[in-house]
């Protein structure tokens, strides 16, 4: 039996409300299937479920808020399910599926085990000073690590009185800005940042991209945004440090590469959800997935995932005319790459001076995990792949 | 296609992108990316929104003919004529 909990959609949401379940019990489910819709303060989010099975109990109801790691339901597992069912012939366990995308982050982080529960070591003590039972409680680390975090939330939780009902929907706004600030003064408190940019030449991206877009229909054609986010993508693989979030003192590096698309709600905020497996899509695959992110993104309909997987954030300012960007790292993230208004400039090539659209990169990275040197080659990685575009 | 119809059509596709504005009080001269707070990939939606609904299609250079409302009508109502006429 498995729990499907209340997710951690944000690095400061500590409880959501569900708005409505999309299934009962009895339903059979598979990973990737949305479960639920939750409301948090960055807006109503569809819920997936990470295993395949069976839901047995719905154990809150919508309107109810909860804390972040609470059960909502129980699920019985595939391989569970299947013991239980009559069956004149026994027969193997059904294969389970390969997990289809989007792919949660796989990293590495060196956990204990008490019996099925994945605990760090220094999550462990803590739960033994606060007096907490870490099998009661539901990680939100790497594959369900339980971190120190979830200790304290754990041991605050059993202290706290019941949630408050949620503020009206015209708090929405004053919410999601408490929610910016509280993230981003964790951020700016936790984070030793340190700042590097670099302009580049984009004759070449450009060039490439009207050329492509002569061919392509109105409704395939890629913006510029798109290279930059594969570019950045392409240079994670070769500074994958930078690719990764900080959790429970340490870095964990990603193998998958989800990239954050910093994504302006018109005068209601901002959300940065993923755009999953980045470096792996084709520019008109990312373009497409790019189209959809925002459009979802501002209609409120974004799926957990989303916002739990990015791996880095990109954000760019550029169509309102700023030039660079010094951007604020969101945890557990340990990187932020920004991007200014690509601009006319001269520019020195083969020995003229000549007049060339450049755009300013800025990388914000955590000083913890990389060191200028490191984020100094991965700002160059960026500049050398929008130098031959039509390799992306 | 009247040119009604062609201001109908081009509110409708701004619609499509910016649901959340007040259409009736756009401004005929004025950016739609000032008035609305749009931005490219928006853009590029309201184009694709004027391909579906009036058959045409808008090369990339000219999308800055179609940044107000004023330039919308000066550049869609010819070719409609034209197509009008095949």
């Amino acid at each position: 039996m498995a729990d499907f909990v209340m997710p951690k959609l944000g690095a400061d949401m500590s409880a959501g409300t569900l708005v409505a379940w999309h299934k009962k019990p009895g339903d059979v489910v598979r990973r990737g299937d949305i479960v639920a819709e939750v409301e948090t303060d960055k807006g109503v989010i569809e819920v997936e479920i990470f295993t395949s099975g069976t839901i047995e109990r719905l154990l809150i109801q919508p309107g109810e808020s909860v804390p972040i790691g609470t059960a909502l339901a129980t699920v019985r597992e595939e391989a569970a399910a299947m013991v239980g069912m009559p069956s004149a012939t026994p027969k193997p366990p059904a294969p389970v599926k390969p997990a289809a995308p989007p792919t949660p982050p796989a990293p590495h982080v060196p956990t204990g085990e008490i019996g099925r529960v994945r605990i760090s070591p220094s999550a462990r003590e803590l739960a033994r000073k606060l007096e907490v039972d870490p099998s009661t409680v539901q990680g939100t680390g790497p594959r369900g690590a339980i971190t120190r975090e979830d200790i304290e939330r754990a041991a605050a939780v059993r202290a706290a009185p019941a949630p408050a009902a949620p503020p009206l929907a015209a708090d929405r706004l004053t919410r999601m800005r408490q929610t910016i600030a509280a993230a981003m003064t964790r951020s700016k408190r936790e984070i030793p940042h340190y700042y590097l940019s670099t302009t580049i030449d984009m004759h070449h991206a450009m060039t490439w991209l009207t050329e492509e877009n002569l061919k392509r229909p109105v409704t395939e054609r890629l913006l510029y945004g798109v290279l930059l986010l594969k570019v950045v993508a392409l240079a994670l693989r070769e500074v994958p440090e930078l690719n990764a979030v900080w959790a429970d003192g340490q870095v964990v590096t990603s193998q998958a590469i989800h990239v954050g698309v910093a994504i302006s709600l018109r005068r209601c905020g901002l959300i940065a959800p993923a755009l999953h497996d980045t470096d792996r899509q084709s520019l008109g695959e990312l373009m497409g997935k790019f189209r959809d992110l925002v459009s979802r993104a501002r209609a409120g309909s974004l799926r957990s995932s989303e916002l739990s997987d990015p791996t880095i954030t990109v954000t760019s300012l550029g169509e309102q005319g700023v030039e660079t960007l010094y951007p604020i790292i969101y945890p557990p993230q340990v990187a932020i790459v920004g991007f200014g208004k690509v601009v006319e400039r001269p520019w020195v090539a083969d020995g003229q001076v000549v007049a060339r659209p450049v755009i300013t990169a800025t990388l914000s990275a955590d000083h913890r995990v990389s060191d200028g040197h490191r984020g100094g080659l991965f700002l160059a990685a960026v500049d050398r792949l929008l130098q031959e575009p039509s390799k992306l | 296609m009247t040119p009604n119809d062609i201001r109908a059509t081009v509110l409708r596709a701004l619609g499509g992108v910016a649901p959340e504005a007040d259409l009736k009080q756009i401004q005929p001269s004025v950016g739609f990316r000032e008035q609305l707070d749009i931005d490219s990939m928006d853009f590029l939606n309201f184009v694709i929104g004027l391909h579906k609904e009036l058959g045409v299609e808008i090369p990339e250079r000219d999308y800055p003919k179609l940044s107000t409302l004023q330039g919308c009508m000066e550049y869609l109502t010819p070719l409609q004529d034209v197509q009008h006429r095949k």
